[in-house]
């Protein structure tokens, strides 16, 4: 096969673009809010448009807004985002079978554009990776097609909210929209109790030790609530915790 | 032209966006980058599943309950309600993040606009 971007011609790309759709609304909201959010939280166009296009990450980017407003230094704004994205860290290691054979530069292409929805749908389309060529050619046209419309409804409405939120004063406060999409995503992930504790404890740290310079609270919030849940795990378990 | 174009951009920030950048395809890739088959040690695998929550709950608390650098001293403050209710609607609208912005923004600017809070 040539090395192409997508492989645009195989029916599964289409399929993958299909399965995404229903996505299309949800995102189009969360990308034009990120757009305002960018904006409003006063970092300048070029350094906004350089967020949208590169980062590609909805929560890092939302994570990183007041972090860099602070002037925090570069390393915690990248240990949060690094933090933030670890869910993708837990994806990379069942999508590894899915995309080893092929060459490292196209690996990190497809990784990199594999988000949230279209890791869920590729493993739903196909539980067991493909073993021979026809199929490994046609889980990468799925991804592909997956991957490709995700783009296009998370860029497209980022643009957008870039350009609209211009024309909208700053005293309304709509950056406080980026936060709330934040809070959104920490009440998914508090779906077991000690997930619940480990956001108390460094929500709690993160404001008890807000005077530390550089904005380090951040970094040492999330040490001591892995700490503390960690050694929480090794305490026997009074009873079965889940919540 | 080059300048007015940057006027207000940070050069370390642009930096800082281009290593956020690397962070989305290290983070993204992180298990495939080496094809060496290769493990995380257990504790670190472990501590996998609390970092996230904790980073973005280290993020936000403050963003709602602080200003300047202290704890807001009242109650009447737009950002804890409209952060309380973004996060009931979560629950209540079955799981929708969307619900959360909406049913929050929905509390807090009339506060912020109307009340001043």
């Amino acid at each position: 096969m040539a090395p192409r971007l997508f492989d645009i011609a195989h029916p599964e790309f289409r399929v993958g673009m299909r399965a995404m759709a229903p996505q299309m609304p949800g995102l189009a909201a969360w990308g034009l809010m990120t757009g305002v959010a960018m904006v409003k939280s006063g970092l300048s166009l070029p350094e906004v448009l350089a967020m949208a296009l590169l980062v590609y990450a909805g929560s890092a980017q939302l994570a990183a807004l007041p972090l860099l407003v602070a002037g925090a230094p570069p390393w915690v704004v990248l240990a949060t985002g690094f933090c933030v994205n670890l869910r993708f860290v837990v994806f990379s290691l069942h999508l590894r079978q899915y995309l080893m054979h092929l060459p490292l530069a196209r690996r990190l292409f497809f990784g990199y554009l594999t988000v949230d929805m279209s890791y869920v749908l590729l493993t739903q389309r196909r539980p067991e990776p493909a073993s021979d060529a026809a199929g490994r050619r046609a889980q990468e046209a799925f991804l592909g097609g997956a991957n490709a419309l995700g783009w296009v409804c998370w860029m497209t409405p980022s643009l957008a909210g870039i350009a609209l939120a211009n024309a909208i004063p700053t005293h309304w406060g709509l950056g406080f929209a980026g936060i709330l999409a934040l809070v959104g995503i920490l009440c998914s992930l508090a779906n077991q109790w000690l997930r619940v504790l480990a956001g108390a404890v460094a929500a709690a740290t993160a404001v008890a030790a807000y005077a530390l310079p550089l904005r380090i609270n951040i970094v040492v919030a999330i040490g001591v609530a892995v700490a503390a849940c960690l050694l929480i795990e090794r305490l026997p378990p009074p009873r079965k915790a889940a919540l | 032209m080059i300048d007015a174009l940057l006027a207000g951009t940070d050069l370390w920030t642009l930096a800082t966006l281009l290593g956020l950048g690397a962070v989305t395809v290290l983070t993204r890739c992180f298990f495939f980058i080496s094809s060496q088959p290769w493990k995380l040690p257990a504790w670190v695998a472990r501590g996998l599943q609390y970092a996230p929550v904790a980073a973005l709950a280290a993020v936000v608390l403050p963003e709602v309950v602080m200003s300047q650098g202290y704890l807001v001293p009242t109650w009447q403050d737009a950002r804890i309600f409209g952060a309380a209710a973004g996060a009931a609607a979560y629950f209540l609208a079955r799981r929708s993040t969307l619900a959360t912005i909406v049913v929050g923004m929905a509390v807090y600017l009339p506060l912020h606009l109307g009340l001043g809070w």
